[in-house]
């Protein structure tokens, strides 16, 4: 079979799984709508495995495959079909959205079981990775955005997946109304490249651009903008975030899959993919990539002292694709996905863990009061420690190769980008430090009371409330279930962590500088047509800056040692002391009051303003107005209407003797 | 000898028509309004209309007429209220009527119809005998004749129903 | 005679006729003053049928006394149908028209 015959199997799978399990989920017993699902995404990859082998049949320079399904619209000039490009960085992107969402699906088969909603969320996460997947296979624009805008229901969907959730519902809905924005600047995008190329299709607007675009002019740079401000939204880069940390309302495995691991990187694959434009628009692409560095080194920061567990897995997210962006915007594609690719696997690994630590703290989140599961929950906690040592990049993990990596490439390219060198360095000791600030927390120190419990062999129980505000639930549809799975108690659980962990630490030595580089040559068919992929740091300037990485990273977790086990009165102490920048830090650097009065307020005086003066005043008033003279008129025409008998007759008459007076003059 | 027939006639009409608008007792107008139709008869036989002449005096004067009287007396002699509700009308009645009186006048005294300016054709015997009548009615109007029965079956049917129909408490 | 003087005095007959169905106010009353307003078209029926030599103006005026004898047997019903229910035979009494 044809590598594109295994890129529609790849999309069909998961679709067909969501819908058996949406429709058929009455006659699925038990857990069966799980299995179905996760079964329907394992198939996916193997699809996507197979159109990896035939991929490399072909020779370097044909792996750009296309196939189209059917015509979708062909009208004067307009020429769009609903067709796929199976190519390298296609066939990267299905590899790792499949495999990661594969062993998301298994971790949730056992982490979701009591909760009254199983078959729902199985369907949307199965529709969920069906839409990744369209996104990374679509060959033109608009099937792009047809499933850019299914991703941002589908995420919309499973952040409100505990529906009777309030805190849920809203984060939901910021998630959407953000993604929107993003939407928008995507469509336009798309509009401008019609209007100029007169094509939606990848191959052809590619190939067309080097022809109608000038270096840096004026439409190109917008196109670019346009296309960043729908990845920013996606992929929750400034200032285009806020609905992230929020989004942590969702279950854990839907965290790990749509907030860490597939659909907050659409942006980054958005700008790879559409990387002849922006080697086109290097202005576009410089701002790009300082928004990137902005993101990284804000949410590094705030991940420093805000409290809630998922919340600071959710601004290293953010951080972290900050690095991504960084690179896909100086050209550095390969390095790039590859952080992508391993990122996936340590925050994954991440989010379960901490689902599993969550679980056993009975859904309380509360860093502060989380501490010393390492003897309660040991596989957790191994786990855990795994993959804060590949977020920090420890020497020798995969994010230790892939993170290094860009910034290394950021060096060889000098000039401005020596800048966004040096921010991501910074950016890198800060990630070491609040990485173990979380890895510290759990593991080390005393055991706190739920730790001791699940020592003695009692999993704490608690009355089910909602863990941001307090406000007590039930365990019915709409709210999580009653029961808390933790990996030690689950073999399906344990099974994709073990996976992910063993992917976090070799994940890297698939591109080890000089010495290996499957990524490398797997995408240069994705990449021929740029003048960046081939810029290379020497072997030796690359494993100077691993070694200095691998440093830096050392320090921070020796900071983070000293503050969180060591001396453990510091933090708190070194709180106190910065009150005001602790403040601001834990406070997101009010963002979200920002954009409560930049935007929010404005639109709802401009609301009530319209109700209490145009609506009553202005429409009401004309409508009165019509509505008076209308009966007015018929106040007068009423005063023939007197009900005499005779005053009619009168009129008869009149109006008879009026009509033979015409006559009588006419014949004249 | 016509002429003088003709005014008689005339002023017999005119005086019992003006008659009737004009006395307030209704039964009094009832009566006026007979004078009015034997009048009329009596022009219809100048007119040599004999039979509808016979007609006129048997059916209009004597059974519709006789209709009225029973009607008037059971009812009784209200006398009409001086004060008129609607303004205008005691002012705008006679003008409206002179002024259709005015527009038929012209009409017909100007009318460029010289047919009317004589007595008409010389008409032959029988001519408004009943024979003559008979025969329009059974031959060229038959419809119109079995209409008119049929309506004046629908009448009688009405009125036994507008009279049978209980007292109901008012 | 010419035909015209009959005409002219059935427009005057007609005109009386229609100044009494404006002036008058019982019911009754107002039913002779319509009777004085059909004769009078009689009569110039009559009038035509002498002018054209024809019998069939006085058919014509025969149906229109049958019309006018079932016309005066249903207004007298209702006359006598409001006399029963003790209503006043005023015809300006009745406004239910009034809009």
């Amino acid at each position: 079979m044809s590598a594109t015959t295994y890129g529609w199997l790849v999309l069909a799978f998961p679709l067909a799984g969501s819908m058996i399990t949406a429709f058929g989920w009455r006659a699925l017993p038990g857990r069966s709508t799980g299995w179905i699902a996760t079964g329907a995404i394992g198939l996916a990859f193997c699809a996507s495995i197979g159109a990896l082998v035939d991929l490399l049949d072909h020779p370097v320079e044909e792996r750009q495959l296309t196939s189209s399904l059917y015509d979708y619209a062909s009208a004067s000039g307009l020429d769009i079909d609903l067709g796929i490009l199976v190519d390298p960085l296609a066939v990267l992107m299905c590899l790792i959205v499949s495999g990661v969402s594969a062993l998301i699906h298994l971790y949730s088969v056992a982490y979701m079981t009591s909760d009254q909603g199983f078959a729902r969320f199985f369907s949307y996460l199965n529709f969920f990775v069906f839409s990744m997947l369209l996104l990374v296979l679509a060959g033109n624009y608009v099937l792009l955005i047809v499933g850019w805008a299914f991703v941002g229901f589908a995420s919309y969907a499973l952040i409100s997946f505990w529906y009777r959730r309030t805190t849920a519902t809203q984060a939901g809905m910021k998630a959407f109304v953000i993604n929107v924005i993003g939407d928008i600047g995507l469509v336009l995008a798309a509009f401008l490249l019609f209007r100029e190329l007169g094509t939606f299709d990848y191959l052809e607007v590619f190939d067309g651009a080097s022809a109608a675009f000038s270096p840096d002019e004026g439409v190109v740079v917008a196109i670019c903008l346009l296309l960043c401000l729908g990845a920013f939204a996606k992929s929750a880069q400034l200032p285009l975030h806020t609905w992230l940390p929020d989004a942590m309302e969702g279950p854990t495995p839907v965290s790990a899959l749509i907030h860490a691991a597939t659909m907050v990187t659409a942006g980054v694959y958005l700008i790879a993919r559409s990387h002849p434009l922006f080697e086109l628009a290097p202005t576009a692409a410089d701002i790009a990539a300082f928004v990137g560095l902005a993101t990284l080194l804000f949410a590094a920061t705030v991940a420093l002292a805000v409290v809630d567990l998922k919340r600071i897995i959710a601004y290293s997210t953010m951080s972290q694709i900050g690095y991504m962006i960084v690179g896909v915007s100086i050209g550095a594609y390969s390095a790039g996905l590859f952080h992508l690719m391993t990122h996936a696997f340590f925050k994954a690994l991440l989010f379960m863990a901490a689902g599993s630590v969550i679980a056993a703290m009975a859904n309380v989140q509360d860093t502060n009061r989380i501490s010393g599961f390492r003897r309660a929950m040991p596989f957790t906690s191994a786990l855990l420690i795994v993959g804060a040592l590949a977020l920090a990049a420890f020497p020798g993990t995969s994010g230790f190769f892939s993170k290094d990596e860009i910034i290394a490439y950021a060096v060889e390219r000098g000039g401005i980008h020596i800048v966004l060198a040096v921010g991501m360095y910074v950016g890198a000791v800060l990630t070491a430090i609040y990485a173990f600030r979380i890895g510290f927390r759990v593991v080390a120190g005393p055991p706190c009371e739920e730790a001791r419990e699940l020592e003695w062999g009692r999993l704490p129980h608690a009355e089910p409330v909602n863990p941001a505000t307090g406000e007590s639930e039930d365990a019915d549809v709409g709210f999580p279930g009653s029961e808390h799975h933790i990996a030690e108690r689950e073999p399906v659980m344990r099974v994709p962590m073990a996976l992910l962990g063993f992917g976090a630490l070799f994940g890297g030595l698939i591109q080890i500088p000089g010495v290996t580089h499957v990524l490398d040559s797997f995408l240069e068919g994705s990449f021929e047509d740029s003048a960046l992929y081939g810029i290379h740091p020497s072997t030796g300037d690359a494993w100077l800056g691993l070694a200095f990485g691998g440093l830096i990273s050392i320090v921070g977790i020796a900071i983070a040692y000293y503050v969180w086990v060591a001396r453990r009165g510091v933090g708190p102490r070194l709180a106190e002391r910065f009150r005001h920048l602790h403040d601001f830090l834990f406070n997101k650097w009010y963002f979200d009051e920002l954009f409560d009065a930049l935007f929010y307020r404005p639109l709802i005086a401009t609301g009530r303003f319209a109700n209490s003066v145009v609506e009553r005043v202005v429409v009401d008033g004309l409508v009165e107005t019509a509505v008076g003279v209308v009966r007015g008129f018929g106040s007068i025409v009423r005063g023939a209407q007197t009900g005499f008998v005779r005053a009619y007759a009168l009129l008869l008459v009149t109006g008879f003797a009026a009509l033979g007076l015409y006559f009588l003059v006419v014949s004249t | 000898m016509e002429e003088v027939a003709f005014f008689v006639g005339a002023i017999g009409a005119i005086g019992g028509a003006i008659a009737v608008i004009a006395l307030r007792n209704p039964f009094y107008s009832v009566l006026a309004l007979v004078v009015h139709l034997v009048a009329l008869a009596g022009l219809f036989l100048i007119l040599h209309a004999e039979f509808l002449a016979a007609a006129q005096v048997v059916v209009y004067a004597g059974a519709v007429m006789v209709l009225y009287v029973f009607v008037a007396a059971y009812v009784g002699g209200v006398e009409e209220p001086i004060w008129e509700p609607i303004p205008g009308q005691r002012l705008l009645a006679p003008v409206l009527a002179a002024a259709l009186f005015a527009e038929l006048s012209i009409a017909v005294l100007g009318t460029a119809l010289t047919a009317f300016d004589s007595e008409g054709p010389t008409i032959q015997a029988g001519f408004g005998s009943p024979a003559a009548i008979g025969e329009l009615l059974l031959e060229k109007f038959l419809i119109v004749f079995e209409a008119a029965s049929l309506l004046l079956l629908v009448a009688a049917v009405g009125a036994i129903v507008l009279a049978g129909r209980k007292q109901e408490a008012s | 005679m010419d035909v015209t003087w009959y005409l002219v005095l059935s427009a005057l007959l007609f005109a009386i006729g229609a100044g009494g169905v404006l002036i008058r106010r019982s019911p009754l009353v107002i039913l002779l003053c319509l009777e004085l307003m059909l004769n009078a078209g009689n009569l110039a029926l009559i009038a035509f049928a002498r002018a054209h030599g024809n019998e069939e103006g006085q058919v014509f005026a025969l149906v229109v006394m049958v019309v006018a004898a079932c016309e005066v047997v249903v207004g007298l019903g209702l006359i006598v149908a409001m006399f029963r229910r003790r209503l006043p035979l005023n015809v300006d009494d009745m406004r239910e028209l009034r809009g």
